[in-house]
This record gives structure tokens, C-alpha cells and sequence, in this order.
């Protein structure tokens, strides 16, 4: 679609939301889950649309956001006690940890290897095999399968120097627990963790929870249509899964991707930050795969992790707070020196908010 | 000149006696010497400059040395060249100095210096004066490149921030991200199929065009690191005013928005290191582009935006979808996203 009919569609849906908007009983409140969207609301100006009575609010969706500062904390005790490559996706070095960032390790002369798939990890291990190397496991279940597929490759070589430190994360599980909170009238549901999962996936929204879902892509109008469609849902109190990224996301998903993270992954409960202990909610190696295993093959003794209290981050995964209404934001945590993950992550909803300001 | 492949950098080549010469006449002169530094003067008496002249030095240190479309060789000279015509100056001469890390083959530094001599050809400059350093392996990244230029001002303009008015239009000279793409795709962590160049180039070519609008023509900056949202930004700030953009307007390849895709950059905050921003007075910005269609250099210049209020100091970007936001200063270093 050109830019011009582009322009004209996006008009056309931000006057059909005003317009259904405006006729509803009340104002409504979505929360769009994934990280992804969070950053491509704001980088397309699409805030700036929406009438006062839409407000979407930003979810747990953001894999960096999501990790326990603990987490950072173990992989560097890991880097520093075995001299381990420590190899990780980009969004993570700068996350500040109780004794610095992965950057800060990295330039004291830890060993700290940026990679956008997690399968380099193999080359990684061949060259460096006199040294453990250990992947840092984040991720919903848009990552989980590649690093499942690695886990595979590495089993079938027979690496004995290759690791992953899991802090997997898998979505029903948190959105079981946002999904009664009466403010939220819906969802608006991840388009790469969907293709994975499905969008049959999120039915019990609607029938335990009564609320709506829709599964959306990432372009503007992708966003705008399925924002559309949960304030056609909410206005008339339909609780209905939609699935609006047909062109990528099926609603069975993608078996195969499934099978392969149920052969080498089972559930466990796991820490969220912001919402705690979720049961069921994290992934740790089933057996052949144990052996890779980070955190019972490289042991350290990881320290309880303070955070700043003055730190709303748990409070802003959860959709409870805007960023700009936290303390810090913008003064005293900034991309540059981040207080908490949020700020950092580039998919982080303070650092959507801090990036991409809405104009007043 | 050797060409033998096992030849290093060693640290006695930085000692000043024999070795240093050998190095410094074998393998520097011939790439770099246009006549005045044959004589390896301790300094160098210019003739010829007039009354105003831009003077500026910058540091190099890019990595990897070697990316599509140039080297550290080439990108210190247009890096300084292009900071002398921002000011409105004719590149003229430029100072070379080489801190070298011992064991560099030195059939890269071959490759580096011959880049480097190409670039200053093509740019009109001849280095006059130059110093070799050596330090021992570990202390550098195989070359930094620090390389001063003095440029001549023929003309009575004051290109600066003051200048710069409501209504005043804003000119690219050409689509943006593409060095800072390039330099992206071409570190070791990254194995994608792109086909991105740097443009790393002299950009004195578009502004002596430029300088035809007389005092029409207000400011002018190379859109280096931090992209054209630095540079708007920039502008903002160093003049307090309002500047929108329409984000449909602003030229960007299509491989360079395809990669920017996947590594989760803005080309807006991605270097460029051939590229133009001007600002020129209201309703000038056909005019200036018509000068800047001379040039092949420039021949994707496009008007993106302009001065709109003297109320806020601020970037706002109208988006495609007919939405805005503002256009914020790009902070910190460059990360690659994590899903």
C-alpha cells in the first residue's frame, strides 16, 4: 500500500475508534502485551490518535523487562568464577546488575559476545572450547524454539563446553494473572509469540475471564485495525478472540515449533519482576538436556538482588503506572543510565516513552 | 612500498631511527605525498588561505577498519573535509596522524593509506604534515587515525544556528543510515546478506552549490553519529525553535530500512558520513535543490521539513499514518534488539 492510502486508511480507522469510542458507557483500557507493539504505537505516533476515551497500557512483554536482576547478577558470577564467554542477545548488556551491567563486566575484561542467533553459540563453543560458554536464556516463546533447535545441535555434537542459564518465560501464565483486573477491558495480543502459540491459544480469556483479545501485526494499520476491533468487542461486551495477523499467525500456531520446545524444555515455576513467583511459568531442561544446564553445572552462590526502591518498573509491566508518571523518568533514569530494565530494553515502555515522546 | 604479507607493524617502527624512516618513506610518502611533504618539514608554512579559514581536527577509531564502501583511511579524510565545509570552507589542506597498534600488517596499512589518498585527491586536499605512533599490542585497535584540516573561506556568510528563523525550509542531500547500517552489518556478530555501502564521501561538491543562495543559505551539518535525529535535534536546541519533519519525506534506501528492521535501529540515529542538512531561507528549499541536482552526490537531495515555531525547542515528526511524536536525541551506544 502506498504512503498516501496508507495515510487515508489510518484516518478512516482512527475515526471509526472515536466514533464507537465515544458511544461506549465508558472509557476503555487495553493492554497490548508484547514489547513489540509498545514501541511500534509510539514510534508510528499512534498515541497521538487515539481519543482520551482508548488508553492502551503497556504488558509484561518485554523478555528484558521481565528479568529478575539476580539474573544478571548470576550470569556475571558465572563469567567471573569460570572465565565463561558470556553470549547474549543485545538488549541485555546494559541492563544495570548488583555489580555493574554485562557492558561494565565486558570492559573489566569479561568475556560478554553480542548474537542475534542463539545457534552462533555452536561456532562460539567450537572456537573457544578450552572455556565454558554460556548463553543467557531470555525470551518469550518467540525465542524458545531457536534455542531449543541450538540445545538439539549441541546434543547431537556432543559440546561439552556449551551452556545456557535460563530465565525462559511463557505468556498464559501472566496474563492469567492480569486478565481479571477489572480496569482492563482487553487485550491486544503478540503477533510473533502468537505464530508460535496460535491464537486458539488465548480462548480462555474470553470464557474464564470474560474479556477480549486480538492478535495483532505490527504495521500501523495492523495496530489500528485490531485496536478497532477491541473497542467494537468491549463496547459491546463481546469477549471474543480475534485473530487479525492472519498473514503470519495461525490460530493452531506452529506445531512444529511447539513440539520442538516440549522436547526439550518443561515447565517451572519461575520469578517475574513485577509479578513474582509465577507458577508454571518459566522452562527448564527436560532430560537429555539437563546437562546444559548453566545453573546446576556452573554453580555459584548468587546474593539476593536489591532493587532501588524508588524504581516503579514492577508497577509499570503490570500497566498500573505510565512511565512519565515515575519519579525517576527521564531525570535520574534515562537510556544513557537506566535505573531498571524498562528504561533500557529497547523494547522497554519507558524507553518508548522516552524515546518516542507524544506531542502535547 | 612492500607488498609482502607478513610484514608487521613492530614497535621499533615508532622509535624514530632507521625503521621509523623506512616505514615513513616506503610505505607513507608514496601513498600520501603531493609534494609538500617530501621534505618531512617539523612544520609546514601555507601560503595562499586569505583572510578566513576553517580549521578543525578530529579522531578516528571506527571498527571494523575495513567496511563496504571505504575504510578508516577514507572516512578520516572526508570525517574532517566534511566538518571544514559545514562551516562553509573549501577543504585545503589536512595534517595526518597515524597511532599505529604493533603487529598491523602492514599491507593494510597500505590498503588504508591508499584509500586515504584517493579520498583526499578526490577531495581537493593535499596533506601537507604528519606523524607516525606505535604502541604495543593491546593498547590501540590495530589503527587510530587523528587528522586536522584547515579550509579557506571564500565568501562573507555567517552559517550558524542565529541565522535560523521561523518558516526557514530543511534539505538532505540524500537517503540517511547508510554508514552507520553499513558499519553495523560488517561487525563480526552479524551474518545477514545486505547489500549497504557506506557513503562515506566529501560533501564539499554540494556545498559549494549551496553557497550560490547567498545569505538564503543559513546552516549547514554533516549528519555523522547520531544521524539526522542528532543533527535536527541540533538544531533545536542551538537555536531554540520548533522543527517538524514529515517522516514519508525523509530518503532512505529500502535495504537500509530492511536491515533496520531487523537490528532494530532507526535509520534516523544511524551515521552517515556524506551527507548533507541545510537550512535555507523560506520558500528557497526548490531553488536549493535545483543547485544540489548538479551533483550526483546530491542527486536524491529532498526537502523534509521545516522551522515551525520559535515557542518550543523541539523535534516533532509527522508520521506516516498521520500521527506525531517527537523526534528525540538518540542517546547512548548502538544495541541490536532482542527478539
Amino acid at each position: 500500500m502506498n504512503i498516501d492510502n496508507q495515510a487515508i486508511a489510518a484516518k478512516k480507522l482512527v475515526q471509526e475508534i472515536r466514533d464507537i469510542s465515544s458511544s461506549a458507557s465508558a472509557p476503555m483500557k487495553f493492554m497490548e502485551v508484547c514489547g513489540t507493539h509498545t514501541m511500534a504505537i509510539h514510534e508510528t505516533g499512534l498515541k497521538s490518535l487515539l481519543s482520551p476515551a482508548v488508553t492502551l497500557v503497556s504488558g509484561p512483554g518485554c523478555p528484558v523487562c521481565v528479568t529478575e536482576k539476580q539474573f544478571i547478577d548470576h550470569a556475571v558470577l558465572i563469567g567471573k568464577k569460570f572465565d565463561a564467554c558470556l553470549v547474549t542477545f543485545g538488549d541485555l548488556i546494559r541492563v544495570p546488575g548488583s555489580f555493574g551491567s554485562l557492558a561494565q563486566f565486558r570492559s573489566e575484561g569479561g568475556s560478554v559476545r553480542v548474537v542475534y542467533s542463539p545457534m552462533d553459540c555452536i561456532e562460539i563453543s567450537k572456537k573457544e572450547s578450552s572455556k565454558p560458554v554460556v548463553f543467557l536464556g531470555v525470551g518469550f516463546e518467540t525465542t524458545s524454539p531457536t534455542i531449543a533447535a541450538t540445545l538439539r545441535m549441541a546434543l547431537s555434537e556432543n559440546l561439552a563446553n556449551f551452556f545456557v542459564l535460563p530465565a525462559f518465560k511463557t505468556i498464559h501464565p501472566a496474563l492469567n494473572i492480569l486478565a481479571p483486573k477489572p480496569d482492563l477491558s482487553g487485550f491486544l495480543l503478540p503477533g510473533h509469540v502468537s505464530a508460535i502459540i496460535g491464537s486458539d491459544s488465548y480462548q480462555y480469556l474470553a470464557d474464564k475471564y470474560n474479556k477480549p483479545g486480538v492478535v495483532a501485526g505490527f504495521e500501523a494499520l495492523d495496530i489500528l485495525i485490531a485496536v478497532r476491533d477491541l473497542v467494537k468487542l468491549a463496547s459491546r461486551k463481546e469477549a471474543k478472540i480475534l485473530n487479525d495477523y492472519k498473514r503470519v499467525v495461525r490460530n493452531s500456531g506452529n506445531v512444529a515449533a511447539q513440539n520442538l520446545i516440549n522436547e526439550v524444555f518443561e515447565p517451572c515455576d519461575t520469578q517475574w519482576r513485577g509479578l513474582g513467583i509465577i507458577p508454571g511459568s518459566g522452562l527448564t531442561f527436560r532430560e537429555p538436556y539437563q546437562g546444559f544446564n548453566a545453573a546446576t553445572k556452573l554453580v555459584v552462590d548468587v546474593p539476593p538482588a536489591k532493587d532501588d526502591p524508588r524504581c516503579r518498573c514492577a508497577n509499570i509491566i503490570t500497566g498500573s503506572l505510565q512511565p512519565d508518571k515515575c519519579g525517576l523518568f527521564g531525570k535520574e533514569c534515562t537510556p544513557e543510565d537506566p535505573v531498571g530494565p524498562c528504561m533500557v530494553s529497547s523494547e522497554g515502555t519507558c524507553a518508548a516513552y522516552y524515546k518516542y515522546g507524544t506531542v502535547k | 612500498m612492500s607488498n609482502d604479507k607478513d610484514l608487521r607493524v613492530l614497535l621499533g617502527h615508532g622509535g624514530g631511527g632507521k625503521m621509523s624512516s623506512r616505514l615513513v618513506k616506503n610505505t607513507i610518502l608514496p601513498r600520501l605525498n603531493r609534494g609538500k611533504l617530501s621534505l618531512l618539514p617539523d612544520s609546514i608554512v601555507l601560503d595562499g588561505l586569505g583572510d578566513r579559514i576553517a580549521y578543525t581536527t578530529d579522531s578516528y577509531t571506527v571498527s571494523p577498519i575495513f567496511f563496504p564502501g571505504g575504510n578508516i583511511g577514507s572516512l578520516a579524510i572526508h570525517g574532517t573535509c566534511n566538518d571544514l565545509a559545514c562551516s562553509g570552507a573549501r577543504p585545503t589542506f589536512v595534517s595526518v596522524g597515524l597511532i599505529l597498534e604493533e603487529g598491523l600488517a602492514i599491507t593494510e596499512l597500505d590498503q588504508i593509506l591508499e584509500e586515504m589518498s584517493k579520498a583526499a585527491d578526490e577531495a581537493g586536499v593535499e596533506v601537507v604534515t604528519g606523524d607516525t605512533k606505535v604502541v604495543p599490542k593491546g593498547s590501540a585497535d590495530k589503527i587510530f587515525i587523528n587528522t586536522s584540516g584547515i579550509g579557506r573561506i571564500d565568501h562573507e556568510l555567517n552559517l550558524g544556528p542565529d541565522a535560523i528563523e521561523v518558516g526557514d525550509e530543511i534539505i538532505v542531500s540524500g537517503p540517511v543510515g547508510n554508514h552507520g547500517m553499513a558499519i553495523m552489518l560488517s561487525r563480526a556478530e552479524f551474518s545477514f546478506d545486505f547489500d549497504i555501502q557506506s557513503d562515506s564521501a566529501s560533501i564539499w561538491p554540494i556545498v559549494e552549490q549551496l553557497l550560490e543562495l547567498g545569505p538564503h543559505l543559513k546552516f549547514l551539518r554533516d549528519p555523522t553519529r547520531g544521524g539526522l535525529a542528532a543533527t535536527l535535534n541540533e538544531i533545536a536546541a542551538g537555536s531554540s525553535v520548533e522543527v517538524q519533519i514529515d517522516e514519508t519525506s525523509v530518503p532512505i534506501d529500502e535495504q537500509v530500512k530492511a536491515a533496520s528492521e531487523i537490528l532494530g535501529i532507526d535509520p534516523l540515529v544511524a551515521a552517515n558520513e556524506g551527507k548533507l542538512v541545510a537550512v535555507v531561507g523560506k520558500g528557497m528549499a526548490q531553488k536549493a535543490l535545483d543547485l544540489m541536482s548538479r551533483r550526483q552526490i546530491s542527486s536524491n537531495a529532498k526537502m523534509i521539513g521545516t522551522i515551525t515555531s520559535d515557542l518550543a525547542t523541539r523535534v516533532i515528526i509527522n508520521t506516516r499514518i498521520g500521527g506525531s511524536r517527537i523526534l528525540a536525541e538518540p542517546s547512548g551506544e548502538l544495541l541490536p534488539r532482542i527478539c
